[in-house]
């Protein structure tokens, strides 16, 4: 059965995050005009402060905005840069560029993906880990790379890979 | 494709401009691309993202074409055109660019053209066949092996994205057109797609339903559910609200199978709303009435039905049920008199049925009680526009809303009760530079538009106007030469407003004072500004206080009498204008001729042959005393449901019980048709031939479609051979000829003539055969002469909340549904997507009463309760609850108050006090007072039952089950409120 008051508790930790959010967000729109052309620069920081673009948030900006709705999510889902769900805390970057192809590095995301239990795109159930793959890295040189919370690991191997999740990629 | 050879223009005209295409000399307004130039001249551009109702777009770059002096090939939807310009639109250069953007296209598109239903209309498929496109094209491209899934959500269409090829027209109707921006380009590259905010199914995102979309996707994408390809076409005025769009009908074995926007339509050039391009199917409904129905004897006339007709009602033929109400009638006039009759004729009925009605009870019956339901919207408007003005109806047109600069729009949810309107408004002030003031008690959708809100206190709106009067004046805003040539009485108005401060009005209103002044002073500044109203104003007992106070305004600032200004009251149904202008009202006869007039009378009892009253006759508000006085005996109702939309039911129905005859003659079996003693199955609109008019006073046909169901006949042909029964025959043979009647007695329709409108609308008064009709009326002076002000003071409602009542109700319509649901509610589209009543509650409001989505509450008022769920939303302020009309199940009007306005006799559904209780808690606390006190105020109820320290300690702690060991079992949803209400007392 339902503990009213636990549900209390629960919902009034909810109002109050939700409020904090809603204060964060209003800091972040008052420094913009509610012109259409700033939609990007505030997508951008708003998912800085919150990691991610949550739905409610563009519901309002799509109001300061005096913009559809739907306009922004055609936006925020147009630009790779984008995030509709939160990030793990930590992100794992698999390159899928040409060089690192050749050095193997399908393995590589093979291998990450059955340690983390997730496929590339997806974050870990506790939000510890999400996993992407990039094209370039840019890092041929030391191809095949594996990039940890901006931090580039080089000559990756399936089994380094492993080792290195297992001590945490932090 | 037709090319009509270009005339060589000698003299050119100052807008156009000359450009050559394919060797050809056209000629083009300024301002069009070169695509239209080209369209124009009857020179074909294949196009998929074109419509000439859209902003210029170049998404498809099918449209590409060779300009001398251009590199490369442009768009020509996307290029002006100018004067000199020379193009060419069939070089091989161009049509294999096209070529290749074509078979990039359909690479992607699924070949199932043989079973699309689109395949006959697919403007994908005509263009490939045009440009020659060939199945080993295509084999060479990749075929797109992506399937997306179907939404198949919405109760009216289907999306397929699988035969969506990204034209964006949809997403550009949706935003341009319709202006609610449900959807729009989403993804990216392969995904790219068009979607709803958070890509949900359509019907779950903010979509009105308008199909503006669906009528332009070129492909298979947005497709109708249930429409069939049509044998024929039978153009025809919608029969929902009043803003009168015109519209093709599909017909095919004698049913309606499709509606389409007539875009030459000239109130919607070509858009509709939910309701007229989904909710037609109730003319095919099962339901329908197809023959007479006569009372069995002893079955009680009691209100409610148990939905078996074959234990109230036997089948008739029509002679016997005719003969019946004739001789009833007969013997009613015989023993009581002619005033013992009252009919209510009906604004969903065409003009000819009204007055045909009208002509029945006065000149065969003898009677004036005739009354219809603008009783119920515009009767207000009638009486304040008369004084102020000489004239009820709207001053101007949907064309002085393409200019005009500021719109006020008071008391109207225009979005959701004259949706083409609403639309027209968003775009005014979207793209057309419009400003907007709104004033709503609700947080409406026209609100987010507004450049000021007003969210006054219902039924305040006196003092609203007033206080943006004061303002005005004493800015000196007002427009003095205006007021000084062509008004009076002003001095009386002045002096009483300047009482009305902000602050003074602030208290009354709730408004803040900066807005108020913000509103005066757009009001007061703008060059041109019209006031749209609706029931807001006009549903309370000051509604012809309100109605003056709207025309106060506009005298005061001069905007009477220009383009682009005026007083707009927004008539809610089909046909309330006419029906007025028909006479169907106890007091005028067609053309709103007093019938104590003696010299008019004596007009008409010529005309007719007969003697008339001259008594006017009981309004629709009245009838119910009346009847329970003994006054009234017999009432005919034509298309109209009392039993619904009277206010205080309880009391409509016990007086309709008491009738010694009722006769109902409708295309349902209404509630208030459950209840006669005669039932006559008449025509519905697309059946019969007519005249609508809306609310600008635009005269349109109504045109014959398909064959009446059954045995049911036109309105007029029902009443004319009635009248030949009672042994008064009218002898009409057809609506046209009704109309030439109409058109010799009445002024303002003196010149309306069926073969004028059979390519033609026309806007009265329109006095002779050779008249154009008139857009907007008081240019040279009002009616009356002056325009009169009026010194009207704030007078609260009738009813104020009190301990008992806290909570303000107020009624009206939703988008899906039409007044009782007669019609609506039989459409499957409609109910579908608005399946039953609620009452709509602040969160505020939900949260005292411990309140969740979907709950169902007893909310109850002095007069009567209803049970129904709660729908918690932001749209109503704390202190104010809305509920829509539609539903018999939980019909509002069982709540509302039948208190009237003294001259209008129009009752205020706008406010009534009432309360609101989870239901399962008002029938668990009827017979436990404990139980009552308890959830009344906890600690209270402590202190006033004896209660032991066991059963303290439980109800603090809130153990449910020893309180249940105590109090009984209780309903799962109860225990969960009990257990919140007292977990949050402060014992």
């Amino acid at each position: 059965m339902v503990n009213p008051s636990i549900a209390q508790d629960t919902q009034v930790l909810l109002q109050e995050q939700e409020r904090t959010s809603e204060k964060q967000l209003k800091e972040i729109l008052s420094s913009y005009q509610g012109k259409k052309e700033e939609l990007i620069p505030i997508l951008q920081q708003v998912q800085q402060a919150f990691g991610y673009l949550p739905e409610p948030m563009m519901k309002k900006i799509a109001k300061f905005l005096k913009l559809p709705e739907s306009t922004i999510f055609g936006v925020s889902t147009f630009y790779a840069q984008f995030k509709l769900v939160p990030s793990g805390r930590n992100i794992i970057r698999v390159c899928r560029g040409t060089a690192c192809h050749v050095r193997g590095s399908a393995e590589i995301l093979g291998e990450v993906e059955k340690q983390l239990g997730i496929k590339a795109g997806e974050t870990t159930p506790g939000l510890e880990y999400s996993l992407e793959t990039i094209a370039c890295f840019g890092s041929c040189a030391l191809a095949p790379v594996v990039v940890t919370n901006g931090k580039v690991h080089g000559r990756m191997t399936a089994p380094k890979a492993r080792e290195m999740l297992k001590k945490g990629a932090h | 494709m037709s090319t009509s050879a270009p005339t060589e223009v000698k003299e050119r005209k100052m807008d156009t401009i000359k450009l050559t295409i394919n060797g050809r000399d056209v000629i083009a307004k300024t301002g069009v691309t070169v695509l239209e130039a080209a369209l124009n001249a009857g020179i074909y551009i294949p196009t998929l993202c074109y419509d000439p109702d859209l902003k210029p777009y170049g998404g498809c770059r099918l449209c590409v074409v060779e300009i001398e002096g251009m590199r490369g090939l442009v768009s020509s939807c996307t290029t002006p055109a100018t004067d000199g310009t020379v193009v060419h639109t069939e070089t091989e250069r161009v049509n294999r660019s096209r070529r290749i953007t074509m078979k990039l296209i359909i690479a992607n598109h699924h070949g199932d053209c043989l079973t699309c239903a689109k395949n006959q209309d697919c403007e994908l498929l005509k263009i490939a066949r045009y440009l020659g496109i060939e199945q080993e094209h295509i084999d060479r491209l990749r075929k797109g092996t992506q399937v997306l899934p179907v939404d198949k959500s919405h109760p009216a269409f289907i999306r397929d994205p699988n035969k969506c090829i990204l034209c964006g027209k949809c997403v550009r109707a949706c935003h341009e057109i319709a202006v609610v921006g449900a959807i729009d380009l989403a993804f990216r590259g392969n995904s790219a797609k068009v979607t709803t905010f958070g890509d949900e199914p359509i019907v779950e995102s903010i979509c009105k339903s308008c199909g503006e979309c669906v009528a332009r996707c070129p492909t298979g994408a947005l497709m109708p559910k249930w429409e069939k390809p049509p044998a024929k076409e039978v153009k025809t005025v919608c029969p929902y609200c009043g803003v009168g769009c015109s519209i093709y009908l599909g017909v095919r074995d004698n049913k309606i199978v499709s509606v389409r926007g007539d875009s030459e339509g000239p109130a919607n050039k070509g858009s509709l709303c939910v309701k007229g391009r989904w909710g037609y199917d109730f003319i095919n409904h099962p339901e329908r009435l197809t023959t007479p129905l006569i009372r069995i004897p002893d079955v009680a006339r009691q209100a409610g039905h148990n939905g078996r007709v074959q234990e109230i009602f036997r089948e008739a033929k029509w002679d016997e049920a005719l003969e019946l109400v004739a001789n009833k009638l007969f013997e009613l006039r015989q023993n009581y008199g002619a005033d013992s009759i009252a009919a209510l004729s009906s604004a969903k009925c065409t003009n000819e049925d009204n007055y045909v009605m009208q002509k029945f009870v006065r000149a065969v019956i003898g009677t004036n009680n005739i009354d219809h339901c603008a009783r119920l919207c515009h009767a207000s408007t009638v009486v304040g526009g008369i004084a102020a003005f000489g004239q009820g109806a709207m001053s101007n047109s949907y064309s002085d809303f393409e200019k005009t600069e500021l719109f006020f729009v008071i008391g109207s949810n225009t979005t959701e009760c004259h949706p083409v309107l609403g639309s027209l408004i968003k775009r005014r002030v979207k793209f057309g530079g419009a400003k907007l003031i709104v004033a709503d008690p609700r947080s409406i959708e026209l609100g987010e538009y507004a450049a000021v809100r007003l969210p006054h206190n219902p039924g305040t709106d006196v003092a609203l106007l007033n206080g943006i009067m004061h303002v005005i004046i004493r800015d000196g805003l007002e427009d003095k030469e205006f007021i000084q040539e062509r008004t009076e009485a002003f001095e009386d108005m002045r002096q009483l407003v300047e009482r009305y401060t902000p602050e003074a009005v602030e208290a009354i209103t709730g408004v803040p004072q900066a807005d108020l002044e913000a509103a005066a002073r757009l009001f007061g500044e703008a060059r041109s500004a019209c006031i749209l109203y609706g029931m807001g104003i006009t549903q309370h007992t000051t509604g012809t206080d309100n109605v003056k106070s709207i025309a106060n305004l506009l005298l005061l600032t001069g905007n009477m009498g220009r383009e682009g200004t005026g007083f707009s009251p927004l008539r809610g149904q089909n046909n309330v204008q006419g029906a007025c202008d028909m006479g169907a009202l106890p007091n005028v006869y067609p053309g709103y001729q007093r019938v104590d007039d003696p010299a008019v009378r004596t007009k008409f009892e010529t005309a007719w042959g007969c003697k008339l009253s001259d008594r006017p006759g009981v309004t629709t508000t009245e009838i119910a005393n009346a009847i329970l006085g003994g006054d009234i005996r017999g009432l005919y109702v034509m298309g109209e449901n009392p039993v619904l939309s009277e206010p205080h039911l309880e009391h409509t129905r016990q007086a309709l019980e008491r009738l010694e005859f009722l006769v109902v003659q409708d295309i349902f079996l209404s509630e208030t048709a459950w209840m006669a003693d005669v039932v006559f199955p008449a025509a519905a609109y697309a059946e019969k031939d007519g005249t609508f008019t809306n609310t600008e006073r635009r005269i349109q046909r109504v045109r014959q479609a398909i064959l009446p169901p059954g045995e049911a006949k036109p309105d007029w042909e029902i009443i004319s051979t009635l009248a030949e029964k009672i042994g008064q025959p009218l002898c009409y043979q057809n609506a046209s000829q009704i109309m030439e009647e109409i058109a010799s007695l009445t002024p303002i329709y003196g010149g309306v003539h069926f073969n004028r409108l059979d390519n033609d609308s026309l806007q009265w008064p329109c006095p002779d055969a050779l008249h154009p009709g008139t857009s907007f009326l008081y240019r040279d002076g009002f009616a009356r002469g002056r325009g009169k002000f009026h010194a009207v003071d704030y007078v609260p409602p009738a009813e104020s909340i009190s301990k008992g009542y806290p909570l303000v109700l107020t009624t009206g319509r939703v988008l899906e549904h039409w007044h009782t649901g007669t019609m609506s509610r039989r459409s499957n589209v409609l109910n579908e997507l608005y399946p039953n009543g609620v009452v709509e509650m602040s969160p505020d409001d939900a949260t005292k009463l411990g309140l969740i989505e979907g709950d169902l509450v007893v909310v109850a008022s002095k007069r009567g309760r209803v049970e129904t769920p709660v729908h918690i939303t932001e749209k109503s302020p704390p202190g104010l609850v809305f509920m829509p009309f539609h539903w018999r199940e939980a019909a509002a009007n069982i709540l509302t108050n039948d208190a009237l306005d003294p001259v209008a006799k129009i009752p205020e559904y706008k406010v009534s006090a009432v309360n609101a209780v989870l239901a399962v808690l008002d029938r668990a606390s009827q017979d436990n007072a404990f139980l009552a006190r308890l959830a009344e105020n906890p600690a209270e109820a402590l202190k006033e039952y004896e209660v032991t320290a066991e059963e303290k300690a439980a109800l603090m702690s809130g153990d449910i089950r020893k309180i249940e060991s105590w109090l009984g079992k209780l309903d799962e949803r109860l225990k969960t409120w009990l257990m919140l209400r007292l977990s949050q007392e402060k014992w």
